[in-house]
């Protein structure tokens, strides 16, 4: 089992709350696992990424190699495609296409759409929307990762267990509202790949 | 079965020390080091067994601390980002002299391809020079494992040891299997104290002994464990592995490397086994993270009997971190297929917050500024040197810690006017200070701007050395307390800044103007905790 992820996004977005979810049910199943995260001054405001890779065997690199990336999970449309050079040829996006629109140039939302449409594998989202609707709305995050979970190679169940030991300190009601928005998430992706 | 912990490079580095019976760690925060002192500052077994581990003012007095409490014994850790090396280096070069009693390890985490920072300078030249014994791990494990050994050779050579990270090591989480701790070191003193007091007289003994120690320390790096000579069936190329360039290679052979490699991890370097390697390969490739140091050692300046290759050939990227794609070209491999770039993703650079403090002090200063045909503002490290971005443009210079006030007095004695200096609270008491005392010694007309939001803002808010004493610190200093002016920055104050900005402008002399706002991430954490 080998899975290669970049996570994307813009700095704040709370795409290692994401990568930390991961990390906690990679290693309850005992895998190896390689996460170079992005810290400074890029998370004011900047675009992030993350290389998050998890594998059975011996993991050398800490970052993915061009090509190499199975997932590309993203938190802004924009940000999902910079990082296409990464994406393995039959690799898939999962994206939410809430633009964060915090430059002056940020380009055409038409042409951005259609770009994500061209991709041979892409499950899109309106994380913010799902994570509303599941009565927390700071959870597009944790809505994302249940759009990306049946591609993942982990069992949902354990990446729920991750969900419940990171906002275990913030309370019961925050734990259930976070695992809302990722069966929120999960169920939309089981739509869109059940084509 | 062994703990098994996902840890940064920088926190399996900090469990590997206190679990090596630390006794102290030593910091000023810079990325990307900043995760080691505040993964100890977390950890239950610091408070059990009260390690020090308060933020120092800068990596200067860090370093003569950790040097303090190794003289009476103990185990102590300094760690810093790079260029703060540069400002610890007097204590640095000079520790390698007194040695150390009480184990002593230097973490320097440094920075290629400046995602963070205004250079990629090599801490190992730094080891090199000052004679130190350097580590560089490959892997979050080797950084666990390899605390302990460097403060027993510490120890056992009187030494203090350089440890080097990158940010790709420092900043990257991976399974790590740990240990059980040791017990802290006892109080005791030094056996040869004379070399702690560097007359020259002791001093020159002493470098003697440095010198031969270095030579014994060459020959531990070759016993070293870290330091690995993997043999080949392909000796047509050797290739020479530093630190974590040994990950990028073994990705681009995944059912193993078919040339012979060393893998270096300890230095000084181990000629012996860069010559064993020379002698049975045709030709070599060195991988290293950073600058040249093995190649340019390697290669010297006579004709090599045979072709070496890295950065300095163009085979590797002279400049840059190293990935698994540049090694992959140097070693002549075909690139994965790929997808091709979006011609539509445009960059998104970093920005000041919103709401931020800076923001409104900036807003000021421009105006204010923009009112003269050349007014300058010389600026400083920290979140406020985005200022230098749109939409503010409001800086000219950003150097290294606290320069913006020696260079606002240079630029005003050679009659530039107005002077204006803009530093960060946390950054001011770093290395800002002594400048504002030349400042009044020589009665230089500039205008500082100490931009107060209470924190260390861009490293993640740590705590600043002169919260709630930066007036009496510039009184104390010798600036006239009728131009010590205070303000807070926000929209509805943007006129009174603005009026005291241009009074302060006209003075002839040194002032300082403080706009003091907690920064919003610190402020919205406290916030949350509050609510708690």
């Amino acid at each position: 089992m080998k899975k290669d992820i970049i996570l994307s996004g813009v700095g704040g977005q709370g795409i290692l709350s994401i990568a930390t979810v991961i990390g906690r049910a990679a290693l309850a199943e005992g895998l190896q696992i390689k996460q170079a995260e992005v810290h400074g001054m890029s998370q004011r405001g900047g675009d992030v990424q993350s290389h998050l890779r998890i594998s059975s065997s011996e993991i050398h690199s800490d970052l993915i190699p061009r090509g190499g990336a199975d997932l590309v999970i993203s938190l802004e449309p924009m940000e999902s495609l910079r990082y296409l050079p990464w994406l393995a040829a039959e690799g898939w996006v999962v994206t939410s296409t809430v633009p964060v629109i915090n430059i002056p140039n940020y380009p055409d939302e038409t042409a951005l759409q259609a770009e994500l449409k061209a991709l041979p594998q892409v499950i899109t989202l309106d994380a913010d929307a799902l994570a509303r609707e599941a009565g927390s709305p700071r959870s597009a995050n944790m809505a994302l990762l249940g759009a990306a979970a049946p591609l993942l190679g982990i069992a949902a169940e354990r990446l729920e267990a991750g969900i419940r030991d990171i906002f275990a300190r913030k309370g019961e009601a925050v734990v259930e509202a976070n695992l809302a928005a990722f069966r929120a998430g999960y169920e939309t992706a089981q739509k869109q790949t059940e084509r | 079965m062994p703990k098994r912990e996902l840890l940064l490079g920088d926190e399996a580095l900090a469990l590997g020390a206190l679990h090596a019976g630390l006794s102290g760690v030593f910091a000023y925060p810079g990325t990307p080091s900043t995760e080691i002192t505040e993964y100890i500052q977390g950890h239950p077994l610091a408070a059990e067994r009260n390690v020090h581990r308060t933020w120092s003012t800068n990596e200067k007095t860090a370093m003569e601390e950790a040097l303090g409490m190794s003289f009476v014994g103990k185990r102590a850790m300094v760690c810093m980002k790079h260029v703060g090396l540069n400002v610890a280096a007097d204590a640095f070069v000079n520790s390698a002299m007194t040695g150390a009693h009480g184990g002593v390890v230097v973490v320097v985490a440094d920075d290629p391809s400046m995602h963070s920072s205004q250079n990629e300078q090599d801490s190992r030249f730094y080891g090199q020079f000052a004679l130190i014994p350097t580590f560089e791990p490959a892997t979050q494990q080797e950084a666990y494992d390899m605390v302990r050994k460097a403060f027993d050779l510490s120890e056992h050579y009187q030494i203090p040891v350089l440890m080097r990270l990158t940010t790709r090591m420092a900043h990257s989480r991976a399974v790590v299997e740990v240990g059980e701790p040791q017990e802290v070191n006892p109080l005791s003193y030094p056996k040869q104290p004379r070399q702690w007091v560097l007359m020259p007289g002791n001093s020159r003994l002493r470098y003697k002994a440095l010198i031969d120690d270095y030579a014994r320390l060459e020959n531990e790096a070759a016993q070293s464990p870290f330091n690995r000579y993997s043999e080949g069936t392909d000796r047509r190329l050797g290739i020479i592995t530093c630190g974590i360039a040994h990950n990028y290679l073994m990705e681009n052979y995944p059912e193993g490397c078919p040339y012979p490699v060393l893998k270096i991890a300890q230095y000084p370097l181990p000629k012996e086994s860069v010559r064993r390697l020379a002698a049975e390969c045709q030709e070599l490739l060195i991988i290293e993270e950073g600058q040249p140091l093995v190649e340019q050692a390697v290669r010297g300046v006579l004709p090599a009997p045979l072709k070496i290759r890295g950065r300095l050939t163009g085979e590797l990227p002279r400049t840059g971190e190293l990935t698994p794609d540049s090694v992959r070209a140097a070693l002549g491999l075909a690139p994965h297929r790929a997808h091709a770039a979006s011609e539509i993703v445009v960059p998104r650079p970093p920005a000041l917050c919103q709401g931020c403090g800076h923001r409104d002090m900036y807003t000021a200063l421009t105006e204010v500024v923009r009112e003269f045909p050349d007014g300058k503002v010389f600026s400083d490290i920290g979140c406020y040197t985005l200022g230098w971005l749109a939409p503010f443009h409001a800086i000219d210079t950003c150097v290294d810690m606290g320069a913006s006030i020696t260079m606002a007095i240079g630029a005003a004695h050679a009659g530039q006017h107005p002077a204006v200096a803009v530093i960060g609270d946390s950054t001011f008491t770093h290395s800002g200070m002594t400048g504002l005392l030349d400042a009044v010694n020589e009665g230089a007309n500039i205008t500082v701007v100490i931009s107060d939001n209470l924190t260390t803002g861009m490293t993640g808010g740590q705590d600043s050395a002169g919260t709630g004493r930066l007036e009496q610190i510039c009184t104390g200093i010798g600036v006239d307390p009728a131009h010590i002016r205070v303000v807070v920055p926000l929209p509805k104050n943007r006129e009174e800044m603005k009026r005291i900005l241009r009074e302060e402008i006209a003075y002839k002399g040194v002032s300082v103007i403080i706009p003091r706002r907690e920064c919003i991430q610190t402020a919205k954490r406290h916030a949350a905790a509050k609510n708690k």
